[in-house]
């Protein structure tokens, strides 16, 4: 039984109670005085030439403070890209530039061509109506393929072609997989696509920039995961703002799921405009400019071959890819499809030979990047998928096939570059039988089948790299920033700890979390330890929560820098005993000397570091504060079995999820309430990519799906409960708390499960479809039911 | 600029306010109430439902000046005044009915529109009643979980954390 | 939004009168309209609020044994208030979500007459009549294509008579991110014959499917709509489905709505 507040136990959110008495402090909660707005006039084409744009009738409108467009911006720099792939041929992929304003052309609807700052939202956007653009409408293009045609039109004039690189990977076992192929038994091949989604937290960005001429200060309040990326980027690739001079404060952020990553267009603007103007410049995104703003995430068209031999085991997979990178190239999105998705396609089992290829493509869309599991949902979707036609086609159990071909020995050493420290794919294919009932399955479908309709079991297994990420490796990949994280932890005179993390927290728990890291290692409760997080002035520097590497990363540096305390207090505790420092025991938050009734409270310990009157001062500084930074020696790689049950309405083609079963393997586990939520959240948005959700745009490249009216997001009647277990685990063998990140997981394992169960279920029905690409909305299962 | 007059959470506000003031602009902007949000602009997330009359409503579907004379409750009037929360705030609380909390103001007052209608709703009741409630982080399970739970019902049949 | 004023008038004499003024525009529940002024789709100068008027508001029955629901009454309301027409309770009780039931109205449904909305396969299939402040108006002649009706500038609907039928249902499938009706099928047996009225599917709007209602009326099962289909042509195709799916739709919903009928 974990120890109530530390690790292992289920501790109630202390973040709670402030959000759910409507006194959390989110960035539009935040009204500066002498505040004005700024609206961004858009563009509705999806791509033309911006002959001109008269703002001289908006200047004038009432309560207009300045019109600002894409020349005003024109000497600054432009919004920058933190990775660089190298394609095939060794060559650096296009990289074009990416303009605060749309300066010249315009690449997608929703391009921002101008921005109005007046006294009030609606006299800018009033304003921003009686702006004269004369456009000259291009053709545009949405479909990747058909961008790469010759004579297609060309996103960035300046570049050789719409191809921003034709990634191989890895380029050497090209030879070794052709060789493969031609030697299997059995080849299996399966095109699919995987739908381009919009992220939707329900919290749209904010920006409110804020400049304070006496100190020459910039602050930006911005709803961001990671404030200290944003300070890095904007100030020194866009602004030329150095980092002592700009402030970036991220509070309360209601979700981000990737999209809140990314250095935004709005963000640089109201920096710029509030030094500009001499006053706060604020921005709220409505939901609707959040669908043509925000950066969308997957989009991949994927051709997938699986080679098996004549015992079923498999000997190689090659895969072709287009990614889809929307007009300009957001922040980590060359990364998406490459390093994060080609280095994942091994999964769960030991096939020797794999080779990636994958073609990014400029369209006239809004710009793709990372969204929750980035990467790694599209590998495992098509390797998911994959398996569960071979299984088919060979007329085998589809979890007999995976259980054949699991790797079973650790480390392992995939064909694509990782090296996976520890797992027990079993274990949790084990564990999921159990708790999804496999064996009641059969009972369940003719109950179905009595009602009319038919139902379906879908299973697969995942894994994925978290933990983001080894410094050394990501440079060598292309990466422009470290991936550490650090920490500060202070200890106050009379006992009680602030811990400042580079982590941000926006609906993860960490404040509640780390909170049990801390308390456990120092035996004091929870109460005593606050997190704080969000804030570039209190925090030393920090890269941010995604990719699952809160606690793998953020808190790995939480432990050092406590550790560092530790051993510091011990040797005050030495001091105040006369005892050898290896002779004091740390243990419920009092110091003792081995073998002796002697011991020191953590209270005064903490109080002589600052009141030092009986304190080594010739051997140690007083002051009880250390910091730390912790760069991962590798990945971590969570895991997990996944099962979907669903029941299809064979008249209208609708799905319903009956059933869920998540069997994860985290690791250790810090806080298992919360961990369970994650998954939970995770599922829920899976199970839409799957269903519901599908960001589409017409050959114009207009949104068709701005808005929740046509942008289905998965509401409570759309799923059931879920039945999630993380009960097996396999710690990591390279962090201090052995946990691996459980943020992404549900979002990664659940498509394929749901798509796998969809297809068994029309199968059962006699439709013999292999597949159905996402969403399966009801339209699209009926038509597939008609063969 | 016309006034319009209400009581929130108990007490009389007043402002001024023009034609296309919403209500929910009235209470974030004017009465600086910002627990209420603001999380699409097609009515259709529920973030920023509050009472009306008892009644749920959007308040960004709704004028402010409809508003002239109603009593308005607010996630903000929802907890007793030393702090003891509402009984469905606490059931969120204790099982994880929250994530990031833009949704949980609206999910809140939903909930407690649910159970002044139904004392003792059945789980598909409670998911059928939040079909004007978009939460992006729980998946719903621990908010559907903490309403059952608010309402007196036995949850403990259900799985996990 | 773009600026306008608002009016609350108490009483419909009011209302009629605000409504005479240059660029005026009713609002009813105002959940169709508000976000429709949000996206700027419409600058009206004025609006005249008709939810301060009490005399819209009620639900009572008829000498003639209608069910009459004023103009202002909300859907809940409605659902909460017509047992004695279950299945148009039903029907309210399954428009938008709760909240917006607690604000949309019946007259502001019917005056928008939005081509997925669910009321307008109510007051057709019941052929139903709409008062309004000028005249009555039977369900028939009222609905004349997507977003139109025969409601003329500052007409204002005061109330809805429901003839209550002998049986009736109303199947809605869903569009799945709007939740509107992709196909909704209303079907009412009375003692003159049966009506069926479809929503969501035809890009005319609201529709009667006369050969459902001929072959149900002869016989009031499911299978005596079998060998019955819509053709795809003139219904609505989007992305959500073609038109040929929502055809299919329409004849699933109809045995649907017939068998729940009972």
């Amino acid at each position: 039984m974990p120890k109530d507040g530390g690790i292992g136990a289920s501790t109630k959110r202390r973040e709670d109670v402030r959000f759910l008495t409507g006194t959390g402090h989110y960035t539009d909660d935040i009204n500066l005085r002498g505040q004005a707005h700024v609206h961004f006039l858009r563009s509705d084409v999806a791509h033309g030439r911006l002959n001109k744009v008269d703002t001289s009738a908006a200047e004038g409108m009432p309560g207009v403070l300045r019109v600002f467009t894409g020349a005003d911006f024109a000497d600054l720099g432009g919004l920058p890209c933190g990775w660089q792939v190298t394609d095939r041929f060794g060559q650096p992929m296009q990289e074009p530039r990416h303009p605060v304003l749309a300066h010249g052309k315009v690449r997608h609807v929703g391009d921002p061509i101008a921005a109005v700052v007046a006294e009030t939202r609606e006299q800018a956007r009033d304003a921003a109506e009686a702006i004269v653009l004369d456009i000259e409408e291009l053709p545009a293009v949405v479909d990747m393929k058909a961008a790469l045609e010759d004579g297609a039109p060309k996103v960035h004039d300046d570049l050789t072609s719409n191809l921003c690189y034709d990634w191989g990977f890895v380029e050497e076992n090209t030879a070794a997989v052709d060789e493969a192929f031609e030697k299997a038994a059995h080849v299996t091949t399966l095109e699919l696509v995987n739908n381009r989604l919009v992220a939707n937290p329900m919290e749209p960005r904010v920006a409110l920039g804020d400049y304070n001429r006496s100190t020459g200060e910039h602050t930006l309040y911005t709803t961001s995961q990671n404030p200290h990326v944003i300070r890095l980027l904007m100030g020194a690739f866009v602004l030329g703002i150095p980092e002592h001079k700009l402030r970036v404060v991220a509070p309360d952020v209601g979700g981000g799921f990737g999209s809140k990553i990314y250095h935004y267009a709005e963000e640089a603007f109201c920096t710029f405009a509030a030094k500009a103007l001499n006053r706060p410049v604020k921005w709220t995104s409505s939901r609707s400019e959040a669908f043509i703003s925000d950066a969308h995430g997957r989009d991949h068209v994927t051709k997938i071959e699986l080679a098996l031999d004549a015992e079923n085991n498999f000997t190689a997979i090659r895969t072709e890819t287009y990614a889809n990178m929307g007009a300009y190239l957001s922040t980590f999105a060359p990364s998406i499809p490459t390093w994060l998705h080609g280095t994942l396609m091994a999964g769960n089992y030991k096939t020797p030979h794999i080779y990636v290829n994958v073609k990014a493509v400029f369209t006239n869309t809004v710009p793709v990047d990372a969204y929750r599991g980035a990467g790694r949902p599209e590998a495992t979707f098509q390797l998911e998928r994959v398996i569960d036609k071979a299984a088919h086609e060979l007329g085998v159990d589809p979890i007999a096939l995976r259980r054949q071909n699991f790797i079973t020995e650790f480390p392992y050493a995939t064909p694509v570059a990782v090296e996976y420290d520890t797992g027990d794919y079993h274990a949790t294919m084990d564990k999921l039988e159990e708790i999804a009932d496999l064996k009641g399955f059969a009972a369940r479908r003719k109950e179905s089948e009595a009602k009319g309709k038919l139902r379906g079991l879908g299973i697969n297994c995942y894994i994925e790299a978290c933990g983001i990420a080894p410094s050394n490796l990501v440079g060598q990949l292309g990466a422009r920033a470290g991936l550490y994280e650090s920490a500060t932890v202070r200890v106050n005179a009379t006992g009680g700890i602030t811990v400042m993390t580079g982590s941000h927290s926006h609906g993860q728990g960490h404040e509640t979390s780390f909170a049990q890291v801390i308390s456990e290692m120092i035996g004091i409760d929870a109460d005593q330890v606050e997190i704080v997080h969000g804030d570039t002035a209190n925090t030393p520097m920090g890269m941010g929560t995604y990719g699952s590497r809160s606690l793998a990363v953020g808190g790995s540096a939480m432990v050092r820098a406590t550790e560092k305390i530790i051993n510091k207090a011990r040797k005050i505790a030495a001091h105040l005993m006369e005892a050898a420092e290896g002779d004091i025991e740390l243990k419920d938050g009092r110091f003792s000397v081995a073998g002796t009734d002697k011991s020191v409270a953590w209270g005064d310990v903490t109080l002589a570091a600052y009141v030092p009157h009986n304190y080594p001062l010739a051997e140690l500084e007083p002051g009880l504060e250390e910091t730390a930074f912790y760069d991962p020696a590798n990945f971590t790689y969570p895991a997990g079995a996944y099962a979907a049950e669903v029941e299809v309405d064979p008249e209208t083609g609708k799905v319903t999820i009956e059933r869920f079963a998540a069997a994860d393997d985290f690791g250790n586990v810090v806080n298992p309430m919360i961990v369970s939520g994650q998954v939970h959240g995770g599922i829920a948005q899976g199970v839409g990519q799957a269903l519901l959700e599908g960001c589409v745009y017409d050959e114009q490249g207009q949104l068709l799906t701005g808005s929740y009216m046509d942008y289905a997001m998965p509401r409570a009647d759309d799923l059931p409960f879920f039945t999630v277990d993380h009960s097996c685990q396999t710690p990591c063998t390279h962090n201090p708390l052995g946990v691996k990140g459980c943020g992404e997981a549900g979002a990664i394992g659940s498509p394929p499960a749901v798509v796998n169960a969809v297809v068994d279920a029309l199968r059962s029905g006699g439709h013999d479809i292999t597949h159905i690409d996402m969403p399966l909305s009801p339209s699209r299962v009926w038509q597939a039911m008609q063969g | 600029m016309p006034e319009v007059s209400m009581t929130v959470n108990g007490k009389p506000a007043k402002g001024q306010i023009e034609g296309r003031t919403l209500l929910v602009d009235f209470l974030r902007d004017t009465l600086g109430l910002t627990g209420t949000h603001v999380g699409c602009d097609t009515s259709q997330c529920g973030a920023c439902v509050v009472h009306v009359d008892g009644r749920a409503v959007k308040a960004c579907t709704m004028f402010a000046a409809e508003a002239e004379g109603a009593e308005v409750r607010t996630i903000e009037g929802m907890a007793e005044p030393d702090g003891t929360l509402h009984p469905i705030q606490q059931a969120f609380q204790d099982h994880h009915g929250l994530q990031c909390g833009f949704c949980t103001p609206g999910m809140v007052m939903s909930a407690a529109a649910l159970l002044a209608e139904n004392p003792t709703p059945s789980e598909a009741e409670i998911r059928d009643y939040l079909e004007g409630n978009i939460c992006r982080c729980t998946g719903y399970h621990n908010i559907v979980k903490a309403i059952l739970a608010a309402s007196g019902q036995d949850v403990s049949r259900i799985a996990a954390e | 939004m773009y600026a306008f004023e608002i009016d609350r008038p108490m009483t419909l004499a009011d209302a009629v009168k605000a409504l005479g003024a240059e660029e005026a525009q009713a609002l009813g529940g105002g959940q169709t309209l508000i976000p429709a002024l949000k996206a700027r789709l419409a600058a009206p100068a004025r609006l005249v609020s008709l939810s301060g008027i009490a005399g819209l508001k009620g639900i009572c029955t008829a000498d003639d044994g209608a069910l009459c629901i004023g103009g202002g009454t909300t859907h809940a309301e409605v659902a909460a208030g017509a047992g004695a027409y279950p299945a148009l309770a039903a029907l309210a009780a399954n428009i938008g979500d709760p909240a917006v039931r607690n604000r949309g109205t019946i007259g502001g449904s019917l005056a928008n007459n939005d081509p997925s909305a669910c009321y307008p396969a109510a007051v057709l299939g019941s052929g139903a009549t709409v008062v309004t402040t000028n005249r009555k108006i039977a369900a028939d002649d009222f609905f004349e294509g997507m977003f139109t009706t025969a409601l003329e500038d500052g007409e204002i609907i005061t109330e809805v008579r429901f003839p209550v039928p002998a049986a009736a249902s109303y199947q809605k499938f869903e569009q799945p991110a709007s939740r509107f009706a992709l196909v909704g099928v209303f079907v009412a047996k009375y003692a003159e014959g049966v009506r069926v009225a479809v929503t969501g599917a035809s890009e005319e709007g609201v529709f009667r499917w006369s050969e459902a209602e001929a072959a149900l009326t002869a016989r009031f099962t499911p299978d005596a709509l079998e060998g019955l289909s819509l053709s795809g042509e003139g219904m609505i195709s989007d992305l959500h489905g073609s038109g040929a799916y929502r055809a299919h739709l329409v004849g699933v919903m109809t045995r649907r709505a017939v068998a729940a009928a009972g």
